[in-house]
């Protein structure tokens, strides 16, 4: 493979402009190759954020070709239209500079949804045993295993219409934790995701769902938080 | 509390359109004037609290939609917004509930 790729790159903050870059073009290479060869070989002040590289650590989220992806599992091959390629920083989210958003805001929103642990033993206590044909933890087998990488949050629409919404990501750690057994804090929880910037501002549009590339279901992890905080609301404990 | 009024009055609307859209083709397809659908609807209790019911859905359930669309769509949010679609919920209940009178009793 000898062609070179069209690389159009956002830089600067939120009141910048797209630069384009020749790459050239290889096998099975993945757009957060394409960004560090841009660094690399042609601009190193580029600003971008990776850590692991294997789809783990959730830090490489970028827009390309107009979606929220992981850059480092996504194949050139699978995104590039006629050898080009357009890579933004993601949407929904502060610029910082170049492709690296503030996240400050979608992670605050994890808090705002009550998304700690609150345990209900101390450290004196036995080891919780958590059976895992409980239907309440299968209920969450996927959902748990949410990377945190944002691209929910920047696909999703609310936000962008509803600010305050508090996004796919935290309300899908919010009902991991509503159907955690150890956890002892799910009436407040529940109160905390109920609100007009809660579970109930969904619209069922599930673009968070087709965009997660952990291949979650935060749709249905919201669809569950409005079942169970209606059913809260209906016996006067929210 | 907002959203779950909403969809248990959605529930309603969908069985009241239904109910509605049948009874309207029947009387038109039946070739019923406007005099016997009305010697028909005056003074019955049926329709009265189906109608009735219907407005009561429609006051409840278009004021909480509007007001996530002014919210999502207006960016107008806050008492002044909160108080526009409650008003627009009484106009509807006041309005629907004249032509009910007006048909039924």
């Amino acid at each position: 493979m000898s062609s070179n790729l069209d690389v159009d790159v956002w830089r600067g903050g939120a009141q910048g402009a797209y630069r384009r870059y020749q790459v050239p073009r290889q096998d099975a290479q993945t757009v957060l190759d394409v960004v560090t060869w841009i660094q690399r070989r042609l601009d190193p002040t580029l600003a971008y954020r990776f850590a692991c590289r294997v789809g783990m650590c959730g830090s490489c989220a970028m827009t390309v070709n107009g979606k929220a992806r992981w850059s480092c599992r996504t194949h050139v091959a699978k995104v590039a239209q006629n050898n080009r390629l357009t890579i933004a920083p993601l949407a929904n989210l502060p610029i910082v500079r170049d492709l690296v958003t503030d996240m400050r805001e979608f992670f605050d929103k994890w808090a705002r949804a009550k998304g700690q642990f609150s345990p209900t033993a101390t450290r004196r206590d036995d080891f919780a045993r958590v059976v895992p044909t409980l239907p309440a933890r299968k209920e969450i087998d996927a959902a748990i295993e949410c990377i945190g990488c944002g691209i929910c949050y920047a696909s999703c629409d609310v936000v962008a219409w509803n600010p305050a919404y508090l996004g796919p990501a935290a309300l899908n750690r919010a009902w991991t934790l509503v159907n955690d057994s150890r956890d002892g804090d799910r009436a407040v929880r529940l109160a905390a995701v109920a609100g007009d910037a809660g579970c109930h501002a969904c619209h069922t549009q599930s673009t968070c769902t087709e965009r997660c590339p952990k291949l979650l279901s935060p749709t249905a992890s919201i669809a569950g938080l409005k079942r169970a905080s209606a059913r809260a609301a209906l016996k006067g404990e929210l | 509390m907002l959203w779950i009024a909403q969809r248990a009055t959605a529930a309603l609307l969908a069985l009241c359109v239904l109910v509605h859209l049948a009874t309207m083709i029947v009387a038109v397809r039946g070739g019923l004037t406007a005099a016997e659908i009305l010697g028909r609807t005056r003074g019955n209790v049926g329709w009265a609290m189906f109608y009735g019911l219907f407005v009561l859905a429609v006051a409840i359930h278009a004021p909480i939609g509007l007001r996530t669309v002014a919210g999502e769509w207006l960016q107008w949010r806050g008492h002044a917004a909160d108080a526009c679609c409650a008003a627009i919920g009484v106009l509807l209940l006041a309005l629907g509930g004249l032509a009910v009178a007006a048909v039924t009793l």
